[in-house]
């Protein structure tokens, strides 16, 4: 997985931006005088995905990442941009199926899981007669680490861990070469969280699936990718090999997640933090958006966006500051 | 515990039961557990565990036809498992404080902050009106909210997250009570701001000499914040410890099992160890030791008697392992 740079990107995205319109309702704005807003959920990124690896997107919550998330799978159109996908085994553009970070919502209560399971096969077509289908809803029951016999009973009788294996055979349904994952294990409870994330590690083996993954959590995010990318308020702060992003942080926001993160081995009882929340991103700071609270911020910084430079170590960083280190130091 | 005395809370042998149709279930039992002034005593285990139920039983907040029905409940030196509701409603915010996981919910939206803590203030304190408002603003300068003087009359919504909790736990520390509740005060929140709030407790804690019953299902926080941790598995205690010796040397094998498959951001692994199964439901409690069916030393004894638990260490753990020769 150490070569994944080299190999064909899955998934190409330039340039992507997507604008929320949150104007308050027309007369409002007529009576109170107020003008249109606009939110910039997702602000000019850039990235790819290579075949059969895993890029994740982490961030604090509101910094657009499950935005991200809802572009690449279609859920929203995007503003400007594109996201291209690479022909995938039949020569058309790869397909994507989403897992949701809620498996108590995103399954419909009233079907049994087989039809939940059947319903893209019913849907795309994607099996002749209903024998098949069965076929094919057993066959990933038991892919996902469930009995056949599961296919009977109702999402209720399921715990959260299966639940969330159920939405994953669901997606894996139509053959898709390409998952996306919106914080999958989040609602789930470690013991179960390390089930599922060994699953997915072992469909990516099995099936050659690539993979982006959404979390806020950075020690699921190292385990399950090659690479990392860590956005603020819209934008991709810095992105780089999950070793080489977690050894040497180059971007300072980067650098204060990884010291945030509560540590077992390690805990740090007793340090002291610098204060200092993410900005609303209604109004977001000028320059580079995360100057308010960086601790090496000049005068420059809030006054230009920061350009996403790449670094020598093939690290992509959008720092005034961040600097090449020489090879080998 | 040879120190029950020092305690602030001793719980012994609690044991509450939800009465239905099909049955009573018991979702707590045999809870024993006390903690001292100054103390962070960290509850972790999976949900439906037990452990907010642990808590509410506590506040006697068990909602009905749910009942304490054995065991005893020692605050200082009162019982507090017999008092009636009137009673109980003395001894909530004023000697038990609490800290709830969403900061939006446990504050009311039409309110200001300040008249949220002075009305509290002056419900538990007898103080009057200009005393009350100097103390909400002390408290909100304790928690770390700049410029108290002009915060103390805003309404929670112009606040965010993180100074939203701030603004539950000086509520909490209103009437300043021996012992804090928090159950999962981080979990609705962003791991930066996670991490200030875990050093504004532990800091309040040491300061005021509080006792804290922190519950959470992250080992990261329980790692950084507490002093001695209890781990609760299907409504029973099953190891509890300084904080040291149950994340590093677990004693229990679910407590093993959980700290393995948790992802580590030191080394990585191809493959995380993993528990197979999940937590058994209340009503389907097997025999024995209820992890039994999960655990891979279990033995004849384990799937026939069910262990208490048993000193080793600096803490306990309820597992026939312990106990000498094999299960």
């Amino acid at each position: 997985m150490t070569t994944s740079a080299q190999k064909k990107p899955a998934l190409t995205v330039n340039g992507l931006v997507k604008t929320f319109d949150v104007s308050a309702p027309w007369l409002n704005r007529v009576i109170e005088r107020k003008p249109r807003q606009f939110v910039q959920a997702v602000n000019d990124i850039d990235f790819t995905v290579p075949a059969g690896g895993c890029l994740s997107i982490v961030g604090e919550s509101g910094c657009g990442k499950s935005t991200v998330a809802r572009l690449v799978t279609g859920l929203h159109r995007a503003s400007a941009g594109e996201i291209r996908f690479a022909p995938g085994r039949a020569g058309a553009p790869l397909s994507a199926q989403m897992i949701f970070q809620d498996p108590y919502a995103s399954l419909n209560p009233r079907w049994r899981v087989k039809n939940i399971i059947a319903e893209p096969l019913r849907e795309l077509k994607l099996r002749d007669t209903s024998a098949e289908v069965i076929e094919r809803v057993e066959e990933l029951l038991l892919t996902v680490g469930l009995s056949a016999s599961d296919g009977e009973k109702f999402p209720h009788e399921f715990s959260g861990g299966q639940r969330q294996r159920i939405s994953i055979a669901r997606a894996l349904a139509s053959e898709p070469e390409f998952l996306v994952c919106d914080e999958p294990t989040s609602a789930l409870d470690v013991s179960v969280q390390a089930q599922v994330l060994n699953l997915m590690r072992r469909l990516q083996d099995e099936l050659g699936l690539t993979y982006l993954f959404i979390s806020h959590d950075m020690s699921v995010v190292r385990h399950m990718s090659d690479r990392i990318a860590v956005m603020y308020l819209g934008r991709i702060v810095e992105e780089g090999d999950t070793e080489e992003l977690f050894a040497r942080p180059r971007h300072p926001y980067t650098q204060l997640l990884l010291q945030t993160i509560p540590n077992i081995t390690a805990p740090r009882r007793d340090r002291e933090l610098a204060t200092g929340e993410v900005p609303s991103p209604l109004k977001p700071p000028s320059g580079c958006t995360f100057h308010p609270r960086c601790p090496i911020a000049t005068a420059r910084c809030s006054a230009e966006v920061p350009a996403v430079r790449a670094l020598a170590n093939g690290t992509r960083v959008a720092c005034h500051l961040a600097v090449d280190e020489p090879a080998g130091a | 515990m040879g120190e029950a005395e020092k305690a602030v809370i001793d719980v012994r042998n609690l044991k509450v039961e939800f009465p239905g149709r099909r049955g009573t279930v018991t979702p707590l039992s045999d809870i024993s557990l006390s903690i001292r002034a100054g103390e962070i005593l960290g509850v972790v285990g999976e949900s439906g565990a037990g452990k907010s139920m642990t808590g509410l039983a506590i506040q006697g907040l068990l909602e009905r036809p749910g009942r304490i029905s054995g065991g005893e409940i020692w605050l200082g030196d009162r019982r507090i498992d017999t008092l009636d509701d009137r009673a109980m409603e003395q001894i909530r915010g004023r000697e038990i404080g609490a800290i709830f996981q969403d900061p939006l919910t446990s504050l009311n939206p039409l309110f200001t902050v300040g008249s949220q803590l002075t009305e509290t203030i002056r419900l538990h304190l007898s103080m009057g009106k200009v005393e009350a408002r100097a103390r909400a603003v002390q408290l909100l300068r304790d928690v770390g909210i700049p410029a108290p003087e002009e915060r103390i009359d805003h309404y929670p919504h112009q606040f965010s997250g993180g100074m939203r909790q701030r603004v539950v736990i000086a509520l909490a520390l209103s009437a300043s009570p021996k012992l804090i509740i928090a159950d999962e005060p981080t979990t609705a929140l962003d791991v930066s701001i996670q991490a200030q709030i875990i050093s504004l407790l532990r800091r309040l804690c040491k300061e005021k000499q509080t006792a804290v019953m922190l519950v959470t299902h992250d080992m990261g926080v329980i790692a950084e914040a507490a002093d001695r941790v209890a781990v609760m598995y299907a409504g029973r205690l099953i190891e509890i410890g300084p904080v040291e010796q149950v994340l590093h040397a677990p004693r229990h094998p679910y407590t093993q099992g959980l700290m393995a498959s948790i992802p580590s951001l030191g080394a990585r692994v191809v493959k995380l160890n993993q528990i197979d199964g999940s937590m058994p439901r209340l009503d389907a409690i097997p025999a024995g030791c209820a992890f039994n069916p999960r655990c891979v030393y279990a033995g004849s004894r384990c799937l026939r008697d069910r262990p208490e638990l048993i000193p080793v260490g600096d803490g306990a753990s309820a597992c026939w392992l312990n106990a000498g020769g094999t299960a």
